[in-house]
């Protein structure tokens, strides 16, 4: 658990920030530039003094000021990756990783030099120099050496930011290998959604200084908070699941979600695989009987929750999955037409290929290795 | 001896990088203390103590030299007492040229180290507070290396510049041959002597070849460090 109640004022800007979270996972900070995000993450690894407010990880208080409890940085066991990376120039590649991992000498090792240089594919760049590196690289190499000094949280500062695409998907999929492989909390800040989609386990939604709401990922994508800060295109609900048969030659799985099952556009994911989802608003289509001659593959069976507005020309129907739920946005003419009401019984219509791009795999097997 | 320099010559050469050499190795720890203090320190008298380390530069040597010898000479109150306890005496002394060397040429090695402090990216240090390391360890393993460059350009400097210091050179520790009379001490007496024109001539050749190829050095030295560094 990781509980978190921080204040710090800073000119005009006041943050003013609490939550409580799971631990191991991945907590995603989400929110606007400006909304205090790095400053938040800034104040977990003591870096930055908060005004009040306690920190406290897995029992251990971090941060307390009214009992005047500060932990140095240097002995937090906090792991930072910052935006700009912040390799030391002056240090080859393997100088770099090292640095924290012998300052780390007493505490536990459970994260060894070799397995982590090949984990992030990182072992032909060790004589190399940070200014040889290309951007991905060297966030990989941030990476390893935060987690090289034995952390026992792990904070990432939109560590993708300052990449372009092709560069951030030199990263995520190490991102996703930790996150999977090494039971070290994170906290992962970002204002890109897909990214927060991919990696995270718990969502702290923040705005103007403020959290403006916070729980499991599938539960928050749900809420009106989440979708007053998304673009309309990317509200959905978020679904995960595991992967019950596979259709290679499809490209498709078939994953057991709620009481029914939903066959995604995703390869690699064997049997067993966890597997998270994401069903866009957009893409839902809804009927009130079983339909047939459609192309159609997934046809769910569900209770409606409630409708809300959502634009004046669409409203946004929650349909209960038996356990999940998926939004669907569909036209007020549309509504009037089926007369749906909270408690209907009704058919949420997926297309698998609108998956597609939408669906990773989430705490499954190892990943092979590169 | 050299066939190229005469035996008095040879003795100012080998006197003048001697007192460079040491001055520098004097002054060069508390350099990087003083620049230290002005960068990172806030105190109350930082403006003063500011002026005090830069004073040398807007001071007539000469003056320097005086007030050390004031301070230091065996009759003064800190030499009087260095005399009486450990037996040092400063004044007249090659030690002393140094001693008078380093504080003309402080200042130019603090404003040098003070630059490079400044361009430290402090963002690094926060980095390795990350990584566990301590404030002293962040200030050996990060913050001094970054600064290299400038500690090497401040320490060049002013051993380029120590070569060639005479107003307070001469005040504090005279001008007795083989002991502080210097490479600019000697070109001063060649030229008060009658028939010292062509040893004058030899000397300021000398000291000229002596600066030019101390500064290209300092020049090189400073690109290769900063190469390594990755910049």
């Amino acid at each position: 658990m990781l509980q978190v109640s921080l204040t710090k004022r800073r000119g005009a800007f006041t943050l003013s920030a609490a939550f409580a979270a799971p631990t191991p996972g991945v907590i995603a900070l989400f929110g606007r530039s400006g909304s205090g995000k790095t400053t938040l993450i800034e104040m977990l690894a003591g870096l930055l003094p908060p005004d009040e407010g306690a920190v406290q990880l897995a029992g251990t208080t971090l941060t307390d000021t009214r009992r005047g409890i500060a932990v140095a940085p240097e002995r937090r066991r906090i792991g930072y990756v910052f935006q700009d990376a912040r390799l030391f120039p002056h240090m080859t590649v393997a100088g770099n990783l090292h640095y924290g991992e012998k300052r780390a000498a007493a505490a536990p090792h459970y994260i060894r030099f070799g397995e982590m240089v090949e984990l992030l594919g990182i072992g032909a760049l060790l004589g190399r120099r940070p200014h040889q590196l290309s951007g991905g690289e060297r966030q990989r190499v941030a990476l390893g050496r935060a987690l090289l000094s034995q952390p026992q949280l792990l904070l990432l500062d939109e560590p993708l930011a300052s990449l372009d695409v092709a560069r951030r998907e030199e990263v995520l999929p190490y991102l996703e290998r930790l996150r999977d492989w090494l039971s070290i909390p994170m906290v992962y800040v970002s204002h890109q959604f897909d990214e927060v989609l991919r990696l995270a386990t718990y969502l702290v939604l923040l705005e103007t200084g403020r959290v403006l709401a916070a729980g499991p990922v599938g539960e928050l994508s749900l809420r009106a908070e989440l979708r007053s800060v998304l673009a309309p295109d990317l509200v959905g609900s978020v679904v995960d699941g595991l992967v019950t048969a596979l259709d290679a030659a499809a490209g498709t799985v078939e994953l057991a979600v709620g009481s029914g099952k939903l066959r995604v556009s995703l390869r690699d994911a064997p049997v067993g695989t966890r597997v998270r989802v994401q069903l866009l608003a957009r893409d839902i289509i809804l009927a009130t009987q079983p339909i047939q001659g459609l192309s159609v593959r997934n046809a769910l069976l569900g209770t409606v929750v409630d409708v809300t507005p959502d634009d004046p020309a669409s409203v946004l129907v929650r349909v209960d999955l038996g356990g999940p739920a998926v939004l669907a946005r569909i036209s007020t003419a549309a509504l009037e037409a089926l007369r749906l009401r909270p408690g209907d019984a009704v058919w949420a219509l997926v297309k698998a290929v609108s998956t597609r791009g939408h669906a990773f795999r989430l705490f499954g097997a190892p990943a092979p290795r590169a | 001896m050299s066939p190229l320099l005469s035996s008095a010559e040879a003795d100012a050469l080998r006197l003048s990088l001697e007192v460079a050499t040491r001055s520098v190795v004097f002054s060069l720890p508390l350099a990087v203390l003083a620049a230290w203090v002005l960068t990172r320190a806030r105190f109350p008298g930082r403006t003063l103590f500011d002026a005090f380390v830069h004073l040398p530069l807007v001071l007539p040597p000469v003056a320097v030299g005086y007030v050390l010898l004031l301070l230091l000479g065996t009759r003064g109150p800190l030499g009087g007492w260095l005399h009486a306890h450990f037996g040092i005496q400063l004044p007249f002394t090659t030690a002393g040229a140094a001693l008078a060397t380093a504080v003309m040429t402080f200042p130019l090695m603090v404003r040098a180290i003070r630059l490079s402090l400044e361009n430290v990216d402090r963002g690094l240090e926060a980095a390795a507070r990350t990584l566990g390391a301590a404030p002293l360890d962040r200030f050996v393993t990060i913050t001094l290396p970054l600064m290299l460059p400038g500690i090497l350009a401040g320490a060049v400097t002013a051993f380029a510049a120590g070569l060639g210091e005479f107003g307070a050179v001469i005040t504090f520790a005279a001008n007795i041959p083989g002991v502080t009379r210097t490479l600019p001490l000697a070109l001063y007496t060649a030229m008060q002597s009658p028939d010292g024109d062509a040893l004058a001539l030899r000397l300021a050749i000398l000291s000229f070849a002596l600066g030019l190829g101390g500064l290209l050095a300092a020049e090189l030295l400073v690109r290769r460090v900063r190469r390594l560094l990755g910049r």
